[in-house]
């Protein structure tokens, strides 16, 4: 009886919960069939207006895009209106015809066509494209004339990409361009699509690319009423639910830590050489100047690239669209030996005075490693090690060491990581070690095995290593910074130019390198004896302040054990790369830097002059001409070992 | 045959069939085939797909009003388990189309296990109450929930919010017919509002614009925006009495986009105006009446609450598509039942009819 009775009483319940779900179901229908009468009674004439005389339709308003500032505020991309023609494909049966027509009312170039029929090949899914950018007055006032013969043809006012310094920094700022099917996924993926539904164009390298987001801006919106011929009639309708007009926000500007003038005596430096070039201010991580020679002028890119330059830009020996300072990779060569030196230090395996003595070899069972001085240097402590560069001392040295402590030690310099910086695409490189071997070499297990001789050339900085000059300039930068180790970036600050607020890039320390102090100072009291009496010391001698560097020189192909290698004899291409890292003043560094130049041969005597004038002009405000004067020499070979 | 064996047989086919079910449901079909074929004059061959769609779902509707109430419980779990795993395969290896992976490719048909989804999570919530029926605590429900939003959660993410919104509202009628305590339904409520602020802090920034955008439509314009400005003029233009059959499209209503489907009632309600609009609103109003009607007198725990669970959804469909039509609501792809075109949710909303039927058919015979 109880049981029936509970039965019951759960029946109720039930009916209770089925009776609000049905008052539910009726308030739902009361509040639909109140709208619609809102609608279709009340607000009738309003739609029913709307609907009979014109097209409603919302149009896009395109933001500003943020500028690019560099530490002065000199402008390194801005934005300029101008009148564009435009083609609307779908609306223009006979396109060729079309714009022949057009041809004849104004200069339509070979390369505006060649230009427009990339953009068709390229944008398969973009109805709306520009035959002619940057109409003159007297085009927009002829066009305008003779717009009611082609349909599909508009006129439109745009805002367009500048890089007013051109090749100038091209790689850092890099450059937008229009908007590709690749670009159409990615923004579809990243919750933008609604923000993208009025832009054409979007970055694709460089800082452009990966401040996208902070340089675009809000996309506005407006409601129009359109003819039956799609021009429109009126602006700022008012069409509920949506707001008549939603003003656009400009995107932020930003600005760089960057010197454009250090910057540009940097590229002048290198002139026709091709090469790399990244200065960092050590105790922030800021990037003061970073050069990839040859550059390329980025405004060619922006209306979309006519194809001939595109090749020329693609297809040259110089590739100067690669990132050399960012994506290249280069054995450092002597460049490496500072590290080498201060490994020796921290793990006991040498002392300052230990002395060796070089008679122009190291044997390595049958094996004979070549030092660059064939006769030798003799008996060699550590400091004259740096300062001359002798590779037999870091053939033992390496050998001594093994190759697991050298991977580990120098590997906290950064060599063979990602720094981190704040653009898209850095390489990675190689720190050799084992390990590494057996991961590259995963499809040739034969190949995995280390052989003690590899260890050998590693110490010099040959070998399997291979990194960018942002990563040699980052472990300078460190060492110079007592092993305290910055995220290096190229942004300053981001500045919303509305409310004038800056968000800025705080100096982001990534680790402390734990390092004696001892140790640290006699390897950059070695690097000073370099560029004092060492390999770089004609580079520098008359420098007002006190600097410290290393040379080195990456060798391009591999030379046959026992051969000489002759810089006349060698094709250009293949011939040595020059390297110099240095910091400057020695005793509280403001910026440290490398430089690599391309096929120059010895670092001493292509890449150290190049890192002197960037000092000078970093220091001394100036492109000092280096006096004449012969520099106090240690060795008897002014371009000394590297 | 003698026209007696004739009457005899059409009785026996037509035993199982609910008189009220089955003429309201046709009669909204009717209206769907007269808009759809205005709606797609540009495309004629959509109205003979959506009559075939409209058999082939009337006779599968016919096949579960055969089943007994006792085999869908029966089928509930595996049923359940096997959508699952086509979600699965569909997140591991389902096609992409239109942005979305929503398909699972079979060889020689590809379906959307999230329209199954709709039917599976009933039955299986339904099947689970009615076993632990006899001491409903905390622990059951919150089981319930968990089963509830896996499948949710997959479909989202595929990502179709329609279609998930409508899966977890058929989960959620279950729950909540089956007993979810009101001091339960508060707390959530309460703690759902007390943490948005919350929330809304922890949010990304785009987190944050796509919440925007579902809620407010002006925050994208030229899509979601777009729609809703174009669908409210067309309904508002509509008028008391409408354009006319066939009259609509001749004006604006080549403006609306996915006036076949999911927006296929600003050209109903162009046409047909208020008065149509409202005929609509009285036969759904029926059909969901009809609903709870033989929800109220099912015989089984499990049986009200599935057959509520139906009827619910239904009403989902309904007023989420209309809301949003009319710029009420957000924009989610959710169809008009029985009108918009397309044959998986036809499928699915007459299965749901068919079970419905089944269940007022063996009311009596389950009795105890």
């Amino acid at each position: 009886m109880a049981e029936l009775k509970n039965v019951r009483r759960e029946l109720h319940y039930f009916q209770v919960r089925l009776g609000v779900a049905g008052a539910l179901v009726l308030i739902a229908f009361a509040v639909l069939f109140g709208r619609f009468f809102y609608l279709q009674v009340i607000q009738h004439k309003y739609y029913d207006t709307k609907a009979e005389d014109n097209r409603i339709s919302i149009v896009p308003i395109q933001p500003n895009r943020g500028l690019i500032l560099d530490r002065n505020g000199v402008v390194l991309a801005r934005n300029y209106s101008a009148y564009t023609l435009e083609l609307t494909l779908s609306k223009i049966p006979d396109l060729q015809g079309t714009i022949n027509a057009l041809g004849k009312l104004v200069d339509i170039s070979p390369r505006d066509r060649r230009r427009f029929q990339k953009l068709r090949d390229e944008g398969k899914g973009q109805d709306n494209l520009p035959l002619k950018t940057r109409l003159t007055d007297e085009e927009v006032a002829v066009l305008a004339a003779n717009r009611y013969r082609f349909p599909g043809v508009d006129i439109k006012g745009r805002l367009f990409r500048q890089y007013p310094l051109g090749e100038l920094a091209s790689h850092v700022v890099g450059y937008i361009s229009r908007i590709d099917d690749r670009d159409v996924e990615k923004i579809e993926d990243s919750d933008q699509a609604a923000n993208y539904r009025g832009t054409d164009h979007i970055g694709k390298t460089g800082l452009e690319q990966s401040y996208e987001t902070a340089l675009h801006g809000t996309t506005g919106f407006e409601q129009v009423e359109t003819d039956a011929g799609g021009r429109i009639v009126q602006r700022g309708t008012n069409v509920r639910p949506l707001a008549p007009r939603t003003p656009p926000v400009p995107g932020n500007n930003l600005a760089l830590t960057l010197d454009i003038r250090l910057q540009e005596a940097a590229e002048r430096a290198f002139g026709e050489n091709r090469g790399a070039l990244v200065a960092i201010e050590p105790a922030t991580g800021g990037i003061l100047a970073f050069v990839s020679k040859p550059g390329y002028d980025p405004n060619l890119f922006v209306d979309g690239i006519d194809p001939l330059n595109w090749d020329s830009l693609n297809n040259s020996p110089d590739h100067p669209l690669n990132n050399r300072a960012l994506t290249g990779l280069y054995p450092p060569g002597s460049t490496f030996k500072p590290y080498m030196a201060l490994a020796a230090l921290e793990l006991g395996k040498r002392t300052p005075t230990q002395t060796i003595f070089d008679p122009g070899y190291f044997l390595f069972g049958n094996n004979r490693f070549r030092d660059d001085k064939a006769d030798g240097h003799g008996y060699v402590d550590m400091y004259k090690s740096i300062v001359v560069s002798c590779d037999t001392y870091y053939y033992k040295l390496a050998d001594d060491l093994g190759i697991d402590n050298m991977a580990r030690f120098i590997g906290q310099f950064g060599f063979g990581a990602k720094t981190g910086i704040d653009v898209e695409g850095e390489f990675v490189g190689v720190l050799p070690s084992p390990e590494w071997k057996v991961k590259r070499f995963k499809s040739t297990p034969a190949q995995q095995k280390w052989f003690p001789g590899e260890t050998i050339s590693i110490g010099i900085g040959q070998g399997y290593n291979s990194y960018t000059p942002l990563q040699l300039a980052q472990a300078v930068a460190t060492l110079a910074n007592d092993g305290v180790m910055y995220r290096p970036h190229f942004v300053d600050y981001v500045e919303n130019p509305v409310t004038g607020e800056r968000k800025y890039v705080e100096p982001q320390p990534i680790k402390t390198i734990p390092l004696k102090e001892k140790n640290l100072e006699f390897v950059k009291h070695a690097m000073v004896g370099v560029n004092k009496e060492g390999t770089g010391a004609r580079a520098f001698a008359g420098a007002k302040y006190v600097s410290a560097g290393k040379t080195g020189t990456a060798q391009v192909v591999a030379l046959k054990k026992d051969e000489k290698y002759s810089e006349a004899n060698t094709a250009e291409r293949l011939r040595d790369h020059a390297l110099f890292i240095a910091f400057a003043p020695a005793d509280d560094p403001k910026i440290a830097l490398a430089v690599l130049v391309e096929n120059a041969g010895f670092g001493a005597r292509a890449a150290a002059p190049v890192a002197r004038k960037v000092l000078d002009y970093y220091l001394l405000g100036q492109g000092v001409d280096r006096p004449a004067a012969p520099a106090p020499k240690l060795s008897d070979d002014d371009d000394g070992d590297d | 045959m003698t026209t007696a064996t004739i009457r005899q047989l059409l009785e026996r086919l037509t035993a199982k069939i609910d008189g009220p079910l089955i003429a309201i449901v046709l009669a909204i079909c009717v209206l769907g085939l007269f808009t759809l074929y205005s709606a797609a004059f540009q495309a004629p061959a959509r109205f003979g797909a959506q009559a075939l769609y409209m058999l082939l779902a009337l006779f599968l509707m016919w096949i579960s009003a055969q089943v007994h109430p006792q085999t869908f419980m029966r089928i509930a779990v595996p049923v359940f388990f096997a959508v699952l795993l086509m979600l699965v395969g569909v997140a591991l290896f389902g096609d992409v189309r239109n942005g979305a992976r929503r398909w699972l490719p079979l060889g020689f048909a590809s379906i959307q296990p999230s329209e199954l989804m709709k039917l599976a999570m009933p039955l299986l919530l339904a099947a689970y109450f009615h076993r632990h029926a006899a001491a409903l605590r905390f622990r059951e429900f919150a089981i319930a929930f968990v089963i509830l939003v896996i499948p949710t959660a997959m479909i989202a993410r595929q990502p179709d919010l329609g279609t998930a919104l409508l899966v977890a509202a058929a989960g959620f009628y279950v729950i909540f017919l089956a007993g979810l305590p009101w001091k339960v339904i508060a707390a959530g409520v309460t703690a759902v509002l007390a943490s948005l602020p919350i929330l809304w802090g922890v949010l990304h920034d785009y987190q944050r614009r796509r919440f925007l955008t579902l809620l407010d439509p002006s925050s994208d314009p030229l899509g979601a925006g777009y729609h809703i400005i174009q669908s409210t003029i067309a309904v508002g233009s509509g008028g008391i009495t409408g354009k006319g059959w066939l009259e609509g499209t001749q004006t604006h209503l080549e403006f609306i986009p996915e006036r076949a489907t999911d927006f296929i009632f600003a050209v109903y309600s162009k046409e047909f105006g208020l008065l149509g609009a409202t005929l609509l609103l009285v036969l759904y109003l029926a059909l969901i009446m009809r609903g709870l009607m033989i929800t109220a007198n099912a015989p089984t725990f499990f049986t009200r609450l599935l057959a509520g669970s139906i009827t619910l959804t239904f009403f989902t469909y309904a007023v989420v598509n209309m809301g949003m039509v009319s710029g009420l609501l957000p924009v989610v792809g959710v169809p008009l039942p029985f009108i918009s075109y397309g044959g998986t949710s036809l499928i699915t909303l007459s299965l749901g009819v068919g079970m419905l039927m089944s269940i007022q058919y063996h009311r009596a015979l389950v009795q105890t």
